[in-house]
């Protein structure tokens, strides 16, 4: 697939982001913008991001099996990450993870035959006192329970997705009162 | 009284609508503590925020005005640096920063940009974080349009930019100079000290600040009250308030604006509406999972300041408390908590690396009933040997709670081992 003329675009918005002579600094987020295009990161768009920022490939390549968003492999359309860290364990997460594993018919690390699901089991996703809580592709669902998560993947089966939490609702005494 | 929701010092603008927006976000006076900071001497500002006892509320806890005052005094460029990786597990309140006031953090930034007389400035934000990023990077647009970023801002004569950089997942680009590789666009290897701050040498090899996005989001305050006022709404050493983030079990999660020093049974109790289900409790771990846990008795007459937690053994880190109730079993909290530190290892410290594998393999053994006594005893050694012995903090960080786990509740892993 070639690289198409918006993401030549958006690289070189990417680049102006740092001095002249510290193009490499792209790296990061010129893979993420990659993969958002192309859903991953595939060989052609990995040479054309050596090319353009004039880096090793071997650089490209440790940064991407370094970070654990990079996919270096076809996902599924909608991509789960499910947090499994503490907080989110304490409020039910486990149960509701093998609810989530049950209910799309596979394991983490797995993509549904349909192709539409990829469930990845996470660490702290930042969510703490939302908890449990994921992350499908970019929207964030929080104080989930079996029925909002079975909302969430009824909505994105049936193409009608349920409303994502954004923003973060406040909880705790930053809520404050309604000014 | 700060604290009871009505004078809450940093969040006090969180539930306005379209905060986010700078034309509302003006007329809630943002930007105005950067245009007084802009007519000031450079030094000066730095010597308010040293004077107001604002500390990193990142986990380190450093004094944040001493900090800016380590930047060398004829090396430029310049550069500073807002840590929004978030992601120690607890941690999350920086999240309603960046949603709920951008502007708030990114005036900050400004005064401390000012401050050091930075070129630039480089907002890094973990790449989960899609929604807070999205905010952030229209807040920064419209900071431009309205002239508080750019060339000779505010006829200052002084000029700096601000740009967005995304992490893609990974807890080691928190550690400042891991996030400094990471912004170079390498993998988050934390680098050797010294120097111990990248105020001498940091981004591309040049002075760089790297401050929390709440220790800068508390700046624009800092002008506003005064340096003395804010110190004396905390406790001695510590100024102003915090954002602690409460979760696990309790009744009411959430984060909570207090002053430094507030009792943590206080969080728990009067604000955190106890423990439900009719539990008791059991453990806290007090400020992010790298901190030590307190037994319910520790957490008594505890002030929740950065001296006074580490008094008790554990620290205060990024003021996130985790709740534990006594349903919980401890091994199966270290085994949730050491699968943390064996998937963000970084892989650059032996100890580290191998030490958190194995840690995680004998937590397993206390799950399906394989472990021995001896394991519980494996379990500290391999602790001991990471302690210290590592680049970064992130040995400690998965070390001391490993440590304080198997020493403060023994019993629980003894009673399921097999002898």
């Amino acid at each position: 697939m070639p690289i198409s003329e918006s993401l030549k675009k958006k690289a070189e918005e990417i680049v102006f982001r740092y001095p002249e002579d510290k193009r490499a600094s792209a790296l990061i987020p010129l893979l993420f913008e990659v993969q958002r295009e192309l859903g991953w990161i595939t060989p052609e768009a990995e040479e054309w991001v050596v090319e353009t920022l004039g880096v090793t490939p071997v650089r490209v390549r440790e940064v991407i099996t370094f970070y654990s968003m990079m996919r270096a492999e076809p996902h599924g359309k909608f991509i789960i990450q499910f947090c499994e860290n503490i907080s989110c364990c304490l409020t039910g997460g486990e149960e509701l993870q093998h609810h989530l594993e049950h209910k799309l018919g596979i394991h983490p690390g797995e993509t549904t035959k349909d192709g539409l699901f990829t469930l990845k089991c996470v660490e702290c996703l930042g969510g703490c006192s939302w908890g449990p809580m994921m992350l499908v592709n970019e929207d964030q669902y929080f104080q989930l329970t079996k029925e909002r998560v079975d909302q969430v993947i009824d909505g994105l089966r049936s193409g009608t997705p349920v409303k994502a939490d954004h923003p973060t609702p406040l909880l705790g005494n930053v809520a404050g009162e309604k000014v | 009284m700060i604290g009871n929701g009505s004078t809450r010092l940093l969040s006090r603008n969180f539930a306005v609508d379209n905060m986010a927006t700078v034309d509302v976000a003006l007329k809630h006076g943002a930007y105005e503590q950067f245009k007084r900071a802009v007519k000031m001497k450079p030094d000066e500002v730095t010597e308010i925020v040293k004077a107001s006892g604002l500390r990193g509320h990142g986990g380190a806890g450093f004094s944040a005005g001493t900090k800016w005052g380590f930047i060398p005094k004829d090396k430029f460029p310049r550069y500073v640096t807002v840590n929004g990786d978030e992601s120690e597990p607890g941690t999350c309140k920086d999240r309603l920063i960046f949603e709920r006031d951008p502007h708030l953090m990114i005036e900050g930034a400004l005064i401390c940009a000012y401050a050091v007389q930075a070129e630039r400035i480089y907002i890094y934000i973990r790449g989960e974080y899609f929604y807070p990023t999205r905010i952030v990077a229209e807040a920064v647009q419209q900071a431009y349009a309205k002239g508080f970023a750019g060339k000779n801002i505010l006829n200052s004569g002084w000029s700096c930019s601000i740009h967005m950089h995304n992490g893609a997942g990974a807890y080691i680009c928190g550690e400042e100079t891991g996030l400094i590789e990471s912004l170079e666009g390498k993998t988050g290897w934390p680098r050797l000290k010294p120097p111990f701050y990248p105020a001498a040498i940091g981004l591309w090899g040049q002075p760089t600040i790297v401050n929390n996005v709440e220790t800068l989001a508390f700046v624009p305050r800092v002008l506003e009250i005064g340096a003395e006022k804010f110190a004396a709404m905390g406790s001695p050493k510590n100024g102003g308030t915090a954002l602690y983030s409460l979760s696990g079990n309790i009744s009411k999660p959430g984060v909570y604006e207090l002053p430094m020093g507030t009792p943590l049974m206080d969080l728990l109790n009067k604000f955190g509406g106890g423990i439900p289900n009719g539990r008791k409790l059991k453990a806290v771990i007090p400020g992010g999972s790298s901190s030590h846990i307190l037994t319910a008795e520790e957490c008594e007459n505890l002030p929740l300041d950065f001296e006074s937690v580490a008094a008790r053994g554990s620290m205060l880190g990024s003021a996130a408390v985790m709740v534990i109730d006594d349903s919980v079993s401890i091994p199966k909290l270290m085994h949730w908590m050491v699968r943390f530190y064996a998937h963000e290892s970084c892989g650059q410290c032996t100890p580290c690396r191998e030490g958190c594998d194995w840690l995680l393999r004998l937590s397993k053994k206390f799950l399906d009933g394989t472990a021995r006594k001896s394991d519980i005893d494996d379990m500290w050694e391999l602790a001991d040997n990471i302690d210290g012995k590592t680049i970064c903090a992130l040995g400690a960080a998965v070390a001391w709670p490993t440590k304080s786990y198997l020493v403060k509740f023994r019993h629980e892993f003894e009673a399921v081992c097999k002898n």
